[in-house]
C-alpha cells in the first residue's frame, strides 16, 4: 500500500487529496505479519485449531461477499446459499470426474460466476423486498434440480473421496491454506474494487441510484458486477465447505441458514464497511462456539441482536468500536488534507 | 380424467396459497414493507390453534375464534414497535428487521416445539368431500380454503374501496407525507393495515393446518409461495394475487402428476417464466397518472 499523494490542484499550496489515513497505513504495516503468522500456523499449532480456523475464515468470506451485495451494491440477498450449494457440488463433479478437489475450488468459483449471469437477467426484474425471495426462489430452484442427479446421490448427498489420497495432516493443511488464502483475496478484492472507478459508482449508487444514474455511472452493469463477484465468492465458500466436511448434503448445503448467517454478521458488524464483516464474522464464530451446545436458542439471540443493530447502530460493531469516529484501516474514499 | 383431477385439485390447493398471499400484498400495498417473517407467522398462527384446540379442546375452525384476534394484535403491536421504527431507519432495515425476525420465530418455535410434523384434527370436515363422478372428488375443507380465500380477498378490495379507513390505507400508500399533512395519522394506518393483514394470515395458517402438516422450519416455503403467487398475478392486484395463487395451485399439483418430485419446483419455473416474459405480472393494475 504505497501513499497514493496527488496534487488536487496545479496549485502546489492548496489541499491535496489522499487516499490513505493514518490508521490505514498502521494497519498495512501490521497486516502483512499477521498474514504470515496465520499461514505459518499450521507448522505451530495442533490440526483441530486450524480445522477451526478453516470454519472462521470461511465466514469472513461469506459476511465480505454479502456486504459487497448489500453494503455495497443495494442489493439484499437471501438467495446466496443457491451459490454455496452450487461450489459445494463443483467439488463433487470435479471429484467424479477424477479432477483434484482443490482444483474444484476455482472450478466452484467459475460455475457459480456463470451460472450467476442469466439469474442476474431475471432476479434484476425485481427490486428492493422482492428481489431478496426472487433470489431465494432461485436458490431453491437450484437445490430442487440437484436433487434430481443421481451421480451427485440425490436428496441425500455424496462424500468427496478424492482426497483420501492425502494423508490427514496435510490434506488439513491445505485446506486451511486454501481457506485463508479465499479470506484474503476477498477483503483485499473487496478493498481493491471499492477504490476502484466501478467502486465509486457503486457507492454512488448505493447512496441514490437515480442521482447516479443521472450522473453516468452505468447502474445495471455495476451491480451485474457485484452479483457476479459475489456469487464466485459464495461458490469458493461452499466449495471450501465441501472439502473441509468432505461430505455434501443438499439440504443443508443450499439452507437458508447460510443467508441468515451472513446477514447476522454484517448487519452486527457494521453494513457498508470493509472492516464490519471480518468483525461481525468473527463475533459471530465466536457465539456459535460458546452457545452452540444450548441449541439453537443462539439464533434466536443473535437475531435479536441483528434486528437492534438494525434500528438503532446501523454503523454497527465496527462504528461502536470506532465511536463513529470514522476511522478506516481499509479506506476506499477521497479525503481532503489542507 | 387424472389431469383434470389435477387442475381441481389444484384450484382447491390455490385458495390456500391466495390466502397466503393476500396479508402479504396487503403489508407491502400500505406499508411498502416486503415482510421476510410473512411464513412464519403463518406457522405461528397454526402453532397457536394447536395450542388451542389441545388446551381448550376446540375444533380448529372454532379456535379460529381466539388465534385471529391474537394475531391480529400481535400485528399492531408488531407495526407499533418493530416495523414503524424499521421504516424510518434506512431503505434496507425493513428487510433485516423483519428476516430476523424470521430467524428468530423460527428457531423460538423449534425449541418449543420440536421439529415434530403437527397437524390441526379436523375431523370429518377435513376428510369428508362432494363426488364429482369420474374419480374427481372436491373435499369440503379444500373448497371452503377457497371460498374464505375469495371472500377474504373481496372483502379486502371492499375495504380498501369503500370505507374510511380504505381510504386512508391507499391514501397513505400513495403518499404519506401529503396523507399526514391532511391529518391522518400514519402510524395508526399503517398498524390497522397489519393487523388486518395477520388476521389474513391467522385464516390461512389454520386452514393450511388443517389441509396438511406443518413443522416450526415451514415458514420460509410458505413465505416463497405467497411470494410467487404475488408476482404471477401482479403487484398492486388483489384479484391479481388470486389468479396468482391458482396458477401457482394448478403448477404444483400438474408438476405432481408427472412426477411426484417435480410439484414444487414446477410451481417455482412458472413463476420464473412469467417472470421472465411479463414481469408485471398476469393482472398488473394499469398505472393512472
Amino acid at each position: 500500500m504505497t501513499d497514493t499523494t496527488t496534487p488536487a490542484a496545479t496549485d502546489a499550496t492548496g489541499p491535496v487529496v489522499v487516499r490513505t489515513t493514518r490508521a490505514s497505513r498502521a494497519a498495512a504495516v501490521v497486516a502483512l505479519p499477521v498474514v504470515a503468522l496465520l499461514a505459518a500456523l499450521p507448522y505451530l499449532v495442533a490440526p483441530n485449531i486450524t480445522r477451526l480456523l478453516v470454519g472462521l475464515f470461511t465466514l469472513v468470506l461469506l459476511a465480505t461477499m454479502w456486504n459487497l451485495l448489500a453494503g455495497y451494491g443495494g442489493m439484499i440477498s437471501v438467495g446466496q446459499q443457491g451459490f454455496i450449494g452450487i461450489g459445494a457440488y463443483a467439488v463433487l463433479v470435479a471429484d467424479l470426474i477424477g479432477v483434484n478437489p482443490y482444483l474444484g475450488l476455482a472450478l466452484a468459483a467459475v460455475g457459480a460466476a456463470v451460472l450467476a449471469l442469466p439469474t442476474a437477467l431475471l432476479v434484476f426484474r425485481l427490486h428492493g423486498g422482492y428481489f431478496a425471495i426472487g433470489t431465494w426462489v432461485v436458490a431453491e430452484v437450484y437445490r430442487l434440480v440437484t436433487v434430481e442427479f443421481r451421480a451427485v446421490g440425490g436428496g441425500s448427498g455424496a462424500s468427496v473421496t478424492g482426497l483420501s489420497v492425502f494423508p490427514p495432516v496435510l490434506r488439513g493443511a491445505i485446506t486451511y491454506w486454501c481457506a485463508l488464502g479465499a479470506a484474503v483475496l476477498a477483503v483485499g478484492g473487496v478493498y481493491l474494487l471499492m477504490r476502484s472507478r466501478l467502486g465509486l459508482g457503486l457507492t454512488a449508487i448505493r447512496d441514490e441510484p437515480t442521482a447516479a444514474d443521472s450522473l453516468g455511472v452505468r447502474v445495471r452493469a455495476a451491480k451485474r458486477v457485484v452479483f457476479v463477484v459475489a456469487a464466485a465468492g459464495c461458490g469458493l465458500a461452499g466449495a471450501l465447505i465441501a472439502v473441509d466436511s468432505l461430505r455434501v448434503q443438499p439440504d443443508s448445503i443450499y439452507s437458508v441458514q447460510w443467508s441468515a448467517f451472513m446477514i447476522f454478521m454484517v448487519v452486527i458488524g457494521g453494513l457498508g464497511t470493509i472492516e464490519g464483516p471480518v468483525v461481525g464474522a468473527v463475533v459471530f464464530f465466536a457465539i456459535q462456539q460458546l452457545l452452540e451446545p444450548y441449541g439453537v436458542w443462539y439464533l434466536v439471540v443473535l437475531g435479536v441482536v441483528a434486528i437492534a443493530a438494525a434500528l438503532v447502530a446501523r454503523r454497527g460493531l465496527w462504528g461502536l468500536l470506532t465511536l463513529d469516529r470514522d476511522v478506516r484501516l481499509l479506506p476506499t474514499g477521497y479525503r481532503l488534507r489542507p | 380424467m387424472t389431469w383434470v383431477n389435477a387442475v381441481v385439485q389444484g384450484l382447491l390447493l390455490g385458495g390456500v396459497y391466495a390466502l397466503f398471499a393476500c396479508g402479504l400484498s396487503l403489508v407491502f400495498g400500505v406499508l411498502r414493507i416486503v415482510n421476510l417473517a410473512h411464513g412464519d407467522l403463518t406457522v405461528l398462527a397454526a402453532f397457536l390453534a394447536l395450542v388451542a384446540t389441545s388446551t381448550l379442546g376446540l375444533n380448529p375452525v372454532l379456535a379460529l375464534v381466539v388465534v385471529v384476534p391474537v394475531m391480529a394484535a400481535l400485528g399492531f403491536a408488531l407495526q407499533r414497535l418493530l416495523l414503524h421504527r424499521s421504516l424510518r431507519a434506512g431503505e434496507l432495515a425493513p428487510l433485516l428487521v423483519t428476516f430476523g425476525l424470521s430467524i428468530v420465530l423460527q428457531n423460538a418455535l423449534l425449541q418449543t416445539f420440536s421439529a415434530d410434523t403437527r397437524s390441526l384434527p379436523a375431523g370429518d370436515f377435513g376428510t369428508a368431500g362432494l363426488e364429482l363422478g369420474g374419480g374427481i372428488a372436491v373435499g369440503w375443507l379444500g373448497l371452503s380454503t377457497l371460498v374464505v380465500a375469495v371472500a377474504v380477498l373481496a372483502g379486502l378490495q371492499l375495504v380498501l374501496a369503500r370505507t374510511p379507513i380504505g381510504r386512508a390505507m391507499r391514501a397513505t400508500s400513495d403518499d404519506p407525507e401529503t396523507a399526514a399533512l391532511m391529518g391522518l395519522d400514519d402510524r395508526r394506518v399503517y398498524a390497522v393495515a397489519t393487523a388486518i393483514a395477520l388476521a389474513t394470515v391467522a385464516l390461512a395458517g389454520v386452514f393450511y393446518g388443517m389441509r396438511g402438516t406443518f413443522t416450526p422450519t415451514l415458514g420460509p416455503q410458505l413465505l416463497i409461495f405467497a411470494f410467487e403467487a404475488v408476482i404471477i398475478g401482479g403487484l398492486g392486484s388483489l384479484w391479481g394475487t388470486l389468479l396468482g395463487g391458482l396458477v401457482l395451485g394448478v403448477a404444483q399439483t400438474v408438476g405432481a402428476q408427472i412426477q411426484p418430485t417435480y410439484g414444487v419446483l414446477a410451481g417455482h419455473l412458472v413463476f420464473l417464466v412469467v417472470l421472465a416474459a411479463r414481469p408485471s405480472g398476469l393482472l398488473r393494475r394499469e398505472e393512472v397518472r
